[in-house]
């Protein structure tokens, strides 16, 4: 079973040479931890700014300059800041490759819910229903089931929606999988986890072709 | 040269009243017009409607405005962080509209050029779109927005002229430059406000016609809302 940085790691082997990316808050925000760093990617944040760095050192950080998640960051060589309009010109026009992000619950044909607990928790979407209505790839990070134990990959999502049949590749703590026509398919089996134990946190139709790999992280 | 500049942030928010609709720049606490806000809490005028990105937290940004019971009503895309603002909503005293923050900027950029609605995929099939016309262009279904209609813009800048021209500084751009001329009245502070002709023209962000009055504000407290940093080795 793989803890949230095992989640990142293996997200951060889809990223390729010349992808620009953004993250959202949570696990994705991990991802630029273990992106190899023989190839060339841009990270993006909503806020305004493309080529996003390490956090400061202390006494370094500056107010003006943060991440969507409100934390102060660096900018690399190549960076450039811009306005809220034109960076989601970036994301709805499909100039941005790839989009990591973290969901409540994923639905068997690729819908997600991750911003609203009706009566309990109202925070708002931010960038995430532009970012999935647009994304040409998105991947979702996140456990295979909630802290009470519930599978979160469902037949049908029970939770007000962000974006329809949208999602197309997963990666929690026991598996990567990808959405098909017909449910969930099964890629990768995360370490020491059995196809068995997927099957039991997955509530929505899952798909197992064959002999299931175990996934490689280094 | 048309000069924009006003002495005080009193003369900058001359006409604002009870009820309006106000467009206030930031992104969290990065880049929001901190001197509109601490004299519209002066002011005391309430039943706002706010379009602002987000809440602020308890006690600083909109949270000033909030704690105060000034906002009636506020339009944004996500509005964590803010206890004040969680107590308010959930017991029905502040209406809350939660807009898409793509679709948020647009709104102010459509109120801006003169374009009534435009189509956005944001937010098609989900709650959002209720009750919104939905078209589809080339095999994708997309959901009608339209422009926002506001009173007064206030925007946060870091470097101005008396000809309104703008710049400013890494992310505290965020929505600020959608805002300015969308709203009928645009206020915009300034932590430097120069001369005409001290900008270098090439190097303007937005130009003086989207603004009616600057003023250079003093002391911008800039709060941090997550300081994260790394150890030096």
């Amino acid at each position: 079973m793989l803890d949230k940085n095992g989640i990142a790691k293996r997200i951060a082997q889809e990223v390729k040479d010349g992808y620009y990316v953004n993250l959202g808050i949570g696990i994705p925000t991990l991802v630029a931890n273990f992106v190899r760093d023989d190839i060339s990617v841009e990270f993006q944040s909503e806020n305004g700014v493309l080529g996003m760095g390490p956090f400061p050192f202390e006494g370094d950080e500056d107010a003006d300059v943060i991440n969507a998640g409100k934390q102060t960051i660096t900018t690399l060589p190549g960076a450039s800041f811009f306005d809220s309009a034109t960076s989601f010109s970036m994301i709805r026009g499909q100039h941005v490759d790839l989009t990591i992000l973290g969901a409540m619950e994923v639905a068997e044909n690729g819908d997600i819910a991750n911003w609203k607990i009706p009566g309990k928790m109202v925070k708002g979407m931010g960038g995430a229903m532009d970012l999935v209505a647009s994304a040409e790839h998105i991947i979702v990070a996140m456990m295979h089931t909630n802290r009470s134990g519930q599978s979160k990959l469902l037949k049908k999502c029970s939770l007000p929606l962000t974006g329809v049949q949208c999602v197309k590749k997963i990666v929690t703590n026991l598996a990567v999988l990808e959405v098909g026509p017909k449910g969930f398919v099964l890629l990768e089996r995360a370490p020491g986890v059995s196809v068995e134990e997927i099957k039991d946190a997955t509530e929505g139709n899952l798909i197992v072709n064959g002999e299931i790999p175990e996934m490689r992280i280094d | 040269m048309i000069k924009k500049t006003v002495s005080s942030v009193e003369e900058a928010l001359k006409g604002v009243q009870n009820g309006m609709t106000f467009m206030l720049g930031g992104f969290g606490l990065c880049g929001i017009p901190e001197k509109a806000i601490a004299e519209l809490v002066r002011l005391g005028i309430s039943d706002i409607t706010c379009i602002s990105n987000n809440a602020g937290v308890d006690d600083f940004g909109l949270g000033l405005l909030l704690q105060k019971r000034q906002i009636k009503k506020m339009i944004s895309s996500y509005v964590g962080e803010n206890d004040e603002f969680e107590r308010q909503m959930l017991s029905g005293e502040l209406e809350v509209e939660l807009t898409p923050q793509g679709t948020l900027a647009e709104k102010c950029r459509a109120a801006q050029s003169g374009f009534p609605a435009f189509y956005t995929p944001a937010g098609y099939g989900t709650e959002v779109a209720e009750g919104k016309e939905t078209r589809e262009f080339n095999g994708k279904m997309y959901v009608l927005e339209e422009a926002f209609k506001a009173d007064f813009a206030f925007v946060k800048a870091w470097k101005g002229d008396e000809a309104g021209n703008l710049i400013f500084k890494g992310t505290a751009r965020n929505f600020n430059p959608c805002m300015c001329g969308a709203a009928k009245i645009t206020v915009a502070e300034v932590e430097e406000l120069v001369p005409a002709g001290a900008l270098d023209p090439n190097q303007i962000h937005v130009p003086g016609i989207f603004v009616q009055r600057i003023f250079q504000g003093n002391n911008y407290e800039k709060r941090i809302e997550q300081r994260t940093v790394r150890k030096r080795n």
